[in-house]
């Protein structure tokens, strides 16, 4: 339920400015936003329509199409629990009941204490290490029904290190010192192509 | 669009038919052009094209073998050979029909659209007989309000992305946006930023299914039941129009595509304006003074009903008193810029050519002069905006006041290679699409304009920086000019504006719009409803003998305006003053002289469709005939004549304008001649310089209207137009610097007596705020909201405050006729502008 802070503000800005027109910051943008809260925020996206100058109907509509962007407050830790074909062969159905049975929550649902959310999901990518699952995006492979118990005491006693908070996308933030920047310009008011195009002149020459 | 020529004709094949498209074209425009329609639901020809509803894919051989294309994206090839009706061209009209009743309610006999509905008339025509979906359609709730006008029901919908491309393409306002992904994709608001925009009803025409319904038009008829007719709204844009009506009620306003104006597109405030035409308060007997008792004696204080005779006789002996006791001066009449052009004609007739008073004006101080007016070469809105054209706006935010020429605007600003150059007070609504935002300082704008004309632009002019002024001159260079001038302000006389004519009237190429207030103002100058002026745009002087011997008499000198008649009403020379659907009571910049003036006279006449403030004073109330309720013709900014169709009967006993004049001038013991619309316009036609070859056939005939004056010389006998004359400049007002310049600008929802007439606009006139720059703000130490009291030499208010950036510094700003504070009461009209100092309280 809230705006950027005023550090995230400051890397809006930084982001705004890699890119030749505001908008296309958009996503990186909600993913700050993201971070900051553990999920995208009405207010939030508000407050990021208002730093790249579209409205916040725009930016509803492009983050409403990522399933990835929460728009409601989800556990800190969400668990993917593929359940489909070669999941399933290896037992995918049978690993999300034992994690909603130990959990107390069906699929799409949040734990009291709103540490967990459980999600069904379609195939995650790894069907050679099935049955798996991700944790905040953080696979798990051959997960069995005591892997499971074993990831939940280890995420509620804080020794999964390599699993962040929700929204979290990467432990170090990319910074990219001003000089490094490509020094994109918008199309209409470039003067010349792309270094890696051949030249229109030159072309036209040919 | 021109006539094509060798070079941009691609042959192409049609169902075996070889035809001639446009280079360019679109497959869908080329065939509908050569009467093969092709089903569509998402291709609008006002919009880009976007592909998304399939609908309109045929068979198409563009030299690779027969494919299915869409032809709404596909632009006609040298021997493209299409068929719109094979087998395989049908086969995916049905399957995709098929796809879009998938989640489609099918409560046709519920809809609104039903009838007319796009789906519905296709589904019939290609699509399957029976629906194989056996299961669950998705489910919304039905319906949600998406603005306070505008439904959105979320099962009919087709995503055919109109309302949406609208909104962000035409509009600007991309308040709608689609949501979510797969099958839950929807049209929707954010949450609580309700779909404001002042177009939003036209969402509601496109809309090809039943997914937008307007609230003023929900469940009022169906549309077999509905009679129509294409007629014109008057406005000064003169939008093309299709009234819509069931039962002598007009339900509804639809938008007609028209090139020249308005292309389809409407604003909120014109489209649902028609519930003001059948409210209960509408006038429906003529009024005169009686006692409480209902009796029509001289001396009550009630307004009783009456007979239009007894109303005529008591309007015309007061004005045969006043004849007698003061002349011809002591009678004025305000207003009738809201009339039809010919009943405009026929009240000019009756003031000028019989009662013989030149006291007339359809401005109420916040117009320009009409010598300045009709004497201006015009432009056509389309040639304005032609690419490599160059327009000045100096008029009100157009987004506020004229919408449809800010949507051919914006669509010029973001289509067309065209600069904007605004010299208007603040910015307007087309934000950073104008070229050059010169925003001159209130009474400094002529000086602004003549150093841009000149080019004397390194110093700072009129708090336009000089960076403002090279951009200004550099965006007006080598190009066809066309200047857009009005009264963007009344805080701000007309003779700044005057003079920033005078210095553009010096560009090499150059034309003007008048852009005034008022639904005919254009038809009311050129018809002569203005002081020293007679019908066609000729003078007094010029045309004097002409209408002489025509009508008999003319006045001998020019008389006064609305300000000269309520000062002389004030000192009792003018004693019987007719208001022609005005009300200076809340509408004059002075509301102070208004109400002295009107409470001086003898006798006020009022002739209106309301009892508004001033009607409710007046002497002899007569109800008048609305839009929609008689014919005539109308002239808007352009001087293009277009024909206002009746479609419905007045309340009650209300009568035609012209019929009006007509009557009480028999009631005069004259006989005006004239016996309906089709003899004023003839007796126009044979008469007024600029009418010349006018007829009433081609102005009814021609789709677009008919540009005045015509290029032939058919008019070369009359007297001669009037041509512009530079008057003396205005002297430059010198800053306070303790102060802030006031600017009295007007928004499009206010307490004007048709919006609060509306059942579904009235409540959309927010309350007057003091806008002004955030540091002058802070400088005042003025926080948001905060309430403040605004003194300029006349009197003071107290309003709540708004820091806005959008004003410059050094001004201030305050909307007209908005409920709270009175800004008119800050504005003295004897001063070329208003300083007002804004304290905190």
């Amino acid at each position: 339920m809230s705006r950027l802070s005023p550090e995230n503000v400051t890397i809006a800005e930084e982001i705004i400015a890699r890119y030749p027109r505001p908008k296309s910051a958009l996503i990186p943008l909600l993913h700050l936003a993201q971070e900051q809260d553990g999920h995208v925020a009405d207010d939030a996206m508000t407050h990021v329509a208002e730093l790249v100058g579209v409205t916040p109907a725009e930016v509803l509509g492009t983050c409403s199409f990522y399933e990835m962007f929460k728009r409601h407050e989800v556990g800190t830790y969400v668990v993917n629990v593929c359940t489909n074909i070669s999941c399933q062969l290896l037992g995918g159905e049978e690993l999300l009941h034992h994690a909603e049975t130990v959990l107390g929550v069906k699929a799409g649902g949040t734990t009291d204490d709103g540490l967990f959310t459980i999600e069904d999901v379609e195939c995650i990518a790894a069907c050679t290490e099935a049955p798996c699952l991700q944790v905040n995006y953080r696979y798990r492979y051959h997960v069995t029904n005591d892997d499971f118990d074993q990831l939940v005491d280890d995420l509620r006693a804080g020794r999964a290190t390599d699993v962040p908070e929700h929204g979290v996308l990467a432990t170090v933030r990319q910074r990219i010192a001003g000089d490094r920047l490509a020094g994109v310009v918008p199309p209409e008011v470039a003067t010349e192509a792309p270094v890696w195009l051949p030249d229109p002149a030159e072309e036209r020459a040919r | 669009m021109t006539a094509p020529t060798d070079a941009d004709v691609v042959p192409v094949t049609v169902n075996g038919v070889e035809v001639e498209a446009n280079a360019g074209e679109l497959l869908i425009d080329a065939c509908e052009r050569n009467g093969v329609y092709i089903p569509r639901f998402c291709h609008h020809p006002r919009m880009k094209p976007v592909g998304m509803c399939r609908m309109c894919l045929v068979e198409v051989d563009a030299g690779r073998g027969a494919s299915l294309q869409p032809s709404c994206m596909l632009p006609c090839t040298p021997g493209m050979i299409v068929d719109t009706e094979s087998d395989l061209t049908k086969k995916a009209q049905d399957g995709v029909l098929e796809f879009l009743l998938i989640n489609h309610p099918l409560d046709c006999p519920v809809c609104d659209k039903g009838g007319e509905c796009p789906l519905q008339d296709q589904t019939m025509a290609y699509g399957p007989g029976e629906s194989r979906f056996v299961e669950e359609k998705r489910h919304y709730e039905k319906p949600i309000p998406i603005s306070d006008t505008v439904y959105l029901d979320r099962e009919r919908c087709i995503l055919c992305d109109r309302c949406t491309r609208f909104a962000s393409e035409v509009a600007g306002d991309p308040l709608i946006h689609f949501q979510d992904r797969g099958s839950q994709t929807q049209v929707n608001t954010f949450p609580d930023e309700p779909f404001a925009s002042y177009f939003s009803g036209n969402t509601v025409q496109i809309c090809p299914v039943g997914a937008l319904t307007a609230k003023p038009y929900r469940f009022k008829a169906r549309p077999w039941d509905l009679e129509e007719v294409d007629s014109t709204f008057p406005n000064p844009m003169g939008d093309r129009v299709n009234v819509q009506s069931s039962r002598d009620r007009v339900l509804r306003i639809q938008g007609v595509d028209s090139d020249a104006t308005n292309w389809g597109w409407l604003t909120d405030r014109d489209r649902f304006s028609f519930e003001a035409l059948s409210h209960d308060q509408r006038l429906v007997t003529p009024l005169v003074r009686g006692d409480s008792l209902g009796n029509a004696t001289d001396d009550g204080d009630e307004l009783v009903a009456t007979s239009w005779a007894v109303a005529v006789e008591r309007a015309a002996s007061a004005i045969t008193a006043s004849l007698e006791a003061g002349g011809a001066e002591s009678i004025g009449v305000i207003g009738g810029a809201n009339l039809t052009t010919e009943a405009q004609y026929v009240w000019a007739k009756l003031a000028k050519g019989v009662i013989g008073t030149d006291n007339v004006d359809a401005q109420l101080g916040d117009g320009l002069p009409a010598q300045v007016v009709t004497a201006l070469p015009r432009n056509t809105i389309s040639d304005a905006m032609a690419p490599g054209s160059a327009v000045v706006l100096l008029v009100d935010d157009p987004k506020e006041q004229f919408g449809t020429l800010f949507l051919r605007l914006r669509h010029a600003a973001v289509e067309g290679d065209i600069t904007i150059v605004e010299l208007s007070p603040i910015a307007s609504g087309l934000g950073s699409l104008v070229t050059v935002g010169a925003h001159a300082r209130p009474g400094d704008v002529g000086a602004v304009a003549r150093a841009i004309v000149d080019g004397r632009t390194d110093v700072e002019v009129g708090g336009v920086e000089p960076a403002e002024l090279q951009a200004a001159a550099a965006a007006l260079a080598a190009r066809a000019v066309t200047v857009i001038v009005g009264r963007p302000s009344v805080a701000e006389q007309a003779g700044p504006i005057i003079d920033a004519i005078a210095a553009f009237t010096e560009l090499e190429s150059v034309s003007f719009l008048p852009l005034l207030r008022r639904g005919n103002i254009s038809g009311a100058l050129d018809m002569g409803l203005t002081p020293g002026m007679l019908p066609g745009r000729t003078t007094l002087a010029e045309g004097g003998e002409w209408y002489r011997a025509a009508w008999g008499t003319v006045p001998a000198d020019s008389g006064l305006d609305t300000a000269g008649m309520l000062e002389a009403a004030v000192d009792g020379s003018l004693t019987t003053l007719v208001l022609l659907g005005a009300d200076p009571l809340a509408d004059f910049p002075d509301a102070d002289l208004a109400s002295r003036g009107l409470a001086a006279c003898r006798t006020v006449i009022a002739v209106d469709i309301f009892a508004s403030s001033s009607v409710a004073n007046a002497d002899v109330v007569l109800p008048a005939a609305g839009f929609a309720e008689g014919a005539g013709t109308h002239t808007n900014l352009e001087g293009r004549l277009s024909p206002l169709m009746q479609k419905v009967n007045p309340p009650g006993t209300a009568r035609a304008d012209w019929l009006i004049a007509a009557e009480l001038a028999w009631a005069l013991r004259a006989d005006l001649g004239i016996e309906s619309p089709e003899s004023a316009w003839a007796e126009i036609e044979r008469l007024a310089p600029s009418h010349a070859g006018a007829t009433v056939e081609q102005v009814r005939a021609a789709h677009d209207g008919l540009v005045i004056p015509r290029p032939d010389d058919a008019g070369a006998d009359r007297p001669a137009m009037v041509s512009f004359s530079a008057p003396v400049p205005t002297e430059i007002v010198p800053v306070d610097g303790y102060a802030l310049r006031l600017v009295a600008d007007r928004r499009l929802y206010d307490q004007g007596t048709i919006v609060q007439h509306c059942a579904s606009m009235a409540h959309q006139s927010d309350l007057a705020r003091i806008s002004m720059h955030p540091l002058d703000a802070a400088a005042l130490g003025v926080r948001d909201g905060d309430l403040v009291r605004v003194t300029s030499a006349r009197a003071s208010i107290e309003l709540p405050a708004r820091p806005d950036r959008c004003v410059p510094r050094g001004r201030a700003v305050i909307p007209l006729n908005r409920a709270g504070a009175d800004v008119r009461a800050l504005i003295d009209l004897a001063t070329v502008v208003t300083d007002v100092r804004v304290a905190t309280l």
